[in-house]
């Protein structure tokens, strides 16, 4: 299959995206619910193909305050993905992770920052090993960048890398909450253009 | 008191006194603002990329550095703005995220902004204030009654440019 055109796909390539996405939030969603020892749920996953006006829109608007934890993909597919919280979920999984109460909804200390940095590889970590399980390809992945900062700022980095193939940007996204809505947070799996077209057509389409 | 007229991503918009112009959590993009203090026409651009030369698909011109610029100052003389006096102010191109890697990613906020003054001095369009790179987002809103620049970041206090 050569190139892929995002204005193109038919509901199949949709249907497969999707797919992809839960498989890969739902390993996610597990590693992260083993790591707090709760159980989380998980949305089905949206698959999208937003203009860049939009984009910042996704997460309860661009000035949301969210943390961003974004890892760079290499090998046969290449792209990002990015786990996206809101602050208030960050701290109450931080604060689970680290076994203490929630005691500011504010700034974080350097040891629940880079627990923060673990979280977010750990299950980056999974999504991507399923993803690759899936699809056969070799994926690896950087080592976790973290960002704290307004959600439209934060997704610019990854519009930026769509804005240089196309006009729009094809998102998968997931969601997921603890039973009582402590946790909610985004996993967006952003491959090339050239790597969708790979990971379509190892699925054989 | 008039409208406030939002610019999203790899967009642009004109407006006129009394209505101001406003883009809302600018990270890697860089957002400028061009106005013409005599007959107070402002235009802004939410750029995403440097260069429309360097990539195959340029058709929005709003996304570039150097088309969004064009296409802004012809915008900005559709509403009466005169070429001559037109002044920039620009913000944005921050590094949101501290890559260690090299890659293009880790640097295109910084070439965001070297790409639009380059721009703007080509044109010769004075740059009277900027407040870019850094590592944080900025939400900014352009006022056409005084030409002020007001820049909000997390955290931070207002500024005003």
């Amino acid at each position: 299959m050569s190139g892929l055109n995002l204005d193109n796909m038919d509901n199949m390539d949709f249907d497969v995206l999707r797919e992809i996405g839960n498989i890969g939030a739902g390993n996610a969603t597990t590693a992260l619910s083993q790591l707090i020892n709760t159980k989380i749920d998980m949305n089905v996953p949206k698959v999208e193909l937003l203009e860049f006006k939009e984009i910042s829109e996704i997460i309860g608007g661009a000035e949301r305050l969210v943390v961003g934890i974004l890892l760079t993909l290499q090998g046969q597919a290449e792209g990002m993905m990015m786990f996206i919280l809101d602050q208030e979920s960050a701290h109450h999984l931080v604060n689970a992770l680290l076994g203490k109460e929630v005691d500011n909804f504010d700034d974080f200390s350097e040891m629940e920052l880079s627990a923060l940095n673990e979280i977010g590889n750990i299950i980056a970590g999974a999504y991507l090993s399923s993803l690759a399980a899936l699809t056969n390809l070799t994926i690896t992945s950087s080592v976790p960048y973290m960002a704290i900062d307004m959600a439209g700022a934060i997704l610019s980095v990854p519009a930026i890398e769509f804005g240089k193939i196309g006009d729009r940007a094809l998102l998968i996204q997931s969601q997921f909450g603890e039973a009582d809505k402590f946790v909610n947070g985004y996993f967006i799996l952003i491959p090339t253009i050239e790597s969708y077209s790979l990971i379509l057509s190892s699925l054989g389409l | 008191m008039g409208q406030m007229i939002k610019v999203g991503m790899a967009d642009l918009n004109t407006c006129i006194i009394p209505d101001s112009l406003t883009t809302l959590g600018l990270g890697s993009c860089v957002g400028i603002v061009l106005y013409d203090p005599i007959t107070k026409v402002a235009g802004l651009a939410h750029i995403m990329l440097p260069d429309s030369t360097k990539i195959k698909n340029n058709n929005n011109k709003a996304k570039f550095a150097d088309t969004g610029i064009e296409t802004l100052i012809e915008e900005m003389k559709k509403k009466g703005a005169n070429r001559n006096s037109l002044v920039a102010k620009i913000a944005g191109g921050a590094q949101m995220f501290a890559f260690s890697s090299n890659s293009d990613m880790l640097r295109v906020g910084e070439r965001n902004v070297e790409a639009t003054k380059q721009k703007l001095n080509d044109l010769q369009i004075r740059i009277l204030a900027e407040d870019t790179g850094k590592n944080y987002g900025r939400t900014i809103e352009f006022y056409t009654e005084t030409g002020e620049l007001l820049i909000k970041s997390v955290g931070k206090e207002i500024k005003i440019l």
